[in-house]
């Protein structure tokens, strides 16, 4: 059985190995203050750790824990509440050939400008994370569809506008896919299915020709012709014609 | 109330009856499902979730004094709420004209999911009546039960409409089987078409863009039947006051298959 845990005073700074910790906080510019190293000093480097750990070193943006831990929480929201939440995956449009053609120092630039403005796109309140390679996230809490492709082609149209100056005389314009879904309000669903729904429709937008959106259809519930078309096709069984076949009595 | 079955530690088996379109029978083939599978021993409770506009009260023509709105309001305990109906099975009426729970809120979603996990492990059966059409509260009870029994006419309308729920819940819920039941069907086995049909349009729209056959099996059809008309005037159960007919076989079929 598991026993709890004793509470023990909380250690003194000078009983721990903190020279690791703050040689990392140092070089991502993290200043814990002169002050004395009481509890609060201790509190402030543990934060300044979470910090570091859920961002991206070369865009400062959240990372992919962060993103997940984001992605999560909102899951849990839109669970209970109901409200509309969306999710976006944008992927950088032949990213190898600005790295073949350029190096990769000019693709960290470039990660960087999309990154700035992505940020810049979207509400303070939304998470924006760089998801892997050039690949990037962002979680919209509280997004009503109507405004979905909005905000999606707002992000898409101020990228492709982006002039990103990688060396001198030279400027690279690039355009990026993006696919979105909705988490299914009050269901209980998980991140994991949300992202994918969101991936596959970023795979839609690569396979259709990049530099598009593609957000996952939301009025699932209506039936389109073709459907409706099919489900009364010739092959029909004959009881369709229920008026026919059951009078109101009278 | 029903005394809870003694083996019952596990939880019931909720079944969710929706349909989409209103008016297609979906509360009375719960009411009479139910009673025949009451009939088969088994302990039943009907929850009548549709909220908004219910009726399964008026199905079954009780009075009730205590409903779930009282169980909400913090004014009855679920145990006076609890009614035995003609049928011998229990019931948990919504009352009529509670329109503050047409909107799902977040109360109303936590009352809910309070009210059926209390409900759950003294039963073997529980069917969640939903209301007509796709609304958030009607996908949200859906969402509570383990099984869906779609209520479908041969009417266009209703295939429609039945067709219509069943993508969005595929697609929104991940449900991989939905069961139909195909009421007011001229001959008995109209219901295969009817299916066939649902299922073509599932094949073909649905499951490649969930990328996993969603598959629509019927439970069974219910013919049109006088008896059920004059019975549900009389708002007696077909299956209780005239078990022979043609329609309460049919039911009784359908309750077989469902617990085997």
């Amino acid at each position: 059985m598991k026993t709890a845990p004793k509470a023990v005073p909380a250690p003194s700074a000078e009983a721990l190995r903190l020279d690791a910790a703050l040689r990392l906080l140092q070089r991502a510019g993290h200043d814990l203050g002169d002050g004395p190293r009481d509890t609060a000093w201790l509190q402030r480097m543990l934060d300044a750790l979470c910090d570091l750990s859920s961002r991206d070193p070369l865009t400062g943006l959240a990372n992919r824990r962060q993103f997940e831990v984001a992605l999560e929480r909102e899951c849990d929201r839109v669970a209970r509440s109901g409200e509309s939440a969306l999710v976006l995956l944008l992927d950088i449009d032949h990213f190898k050939r600005v790295n073949d053609a350029h190096g990769h120092g000019a693709g960290d630039l470039v990660l960087q400008a999309v990154a700035r403005c992505l940020q810049g796109c979207v509400r303070p309140m939304d998470t924006v994370a760089r998801y892997g390679g050039e690949e990037f996230a962002v979680v919209l809490p509280n997004c009503p569809p109507a405004f979905a492709r909005t905000v999606a082609e707002r992000v898409r149209r101020q990228i492709a506008a982006l002039q990103i100056t990688v060396g001198a005389g030279a400027e690279l314009q690039i355009t990026v896919s993006v696919g979105g879904a909705f988490a299914p309000p009050w269901v209980r669903s998980s991140a994991r299915l949300w992202t994918e729904r969101a991936d596959a429709q970023l795979y839609r937008a690569k396979a259709d020709g990049r530099n598009r959106i593609c957000l996952e259809p939301q009025a699932v519930s209506l039936v389109s012709a073709e459907e409706k078309g099919l489900l009364f096709a010739a092959t029909a069984p004959a009881v369709l014609d229920a008026d026919v076949l059951h009078p109101e009595p009278t | 109330m029903t005394a809870p079955s003694p083996a019952s530690a596990a939880r019931a088996r909720i079944l969710a009856v929706t349909s989409g379109k209103g008016g297609v029978g979906k509360t009375f083939v719960s009411a009479n499902l139910a009673a025949a599978l009451a009939r088969r021993g088994l302990n039943v409770l009907v929850l009548d979730a549709d909220l908004g506009l219910a009726n399964l009260d008026v199905v079954l023509n009780l009075h009730p004094k205590v409903t779930l709105h009282d169980v909400f309001t913090g004014q009855a305990t679920l145990e006076q709420a609890v009614l035995p109906a003609p049928g011998g099975f229990s019931v948990l009426l919504a009352g009529s004209g509670l329109v503050e729970y047409s909107r799902l809120t977040p109360e109303v979603r936590d009352q809910l999911l309070a009210v059926i996990d209390e409900v759950a492990p003294r039963y073997d059966i529980v069917l969640l009546d939903t209301g007509a059409g796709i609304s958030d509260v009607v996908l949200y009870t859906v969402s509570l039960a383990g099984e869906v029994l779609v209520v479908v006419t041969p009417e266009p309308t209703s295939m429609t409409d039945a067709y219509a729920t069943i993508k969005v819940l595929a697609m929104q819920q991940e449900r991989r089987d939905v069961r139909l039941v195909v009421n007011q069907v001229a001959r008995a086995g109209d219901g295969k078409g009817v299916a066939a049909q649902l299922q073509q349009v599932v094949d073909r729209f649905v499951s490649p863009s969930v990328g996993v056959p969603v598959r629509v099996s019927l439970l069974g059809d219910v013919p049109t039947d006088p008896a059920v008309r004059e019975a549900v005037k009389k708002r007696q159960l077909v299956v209780e006051t005239q078990p022979g007919t043609a329609a309460a076989q049919s039911i009784a079929t359908l309750a077989a298959r469902l617990n085997p």
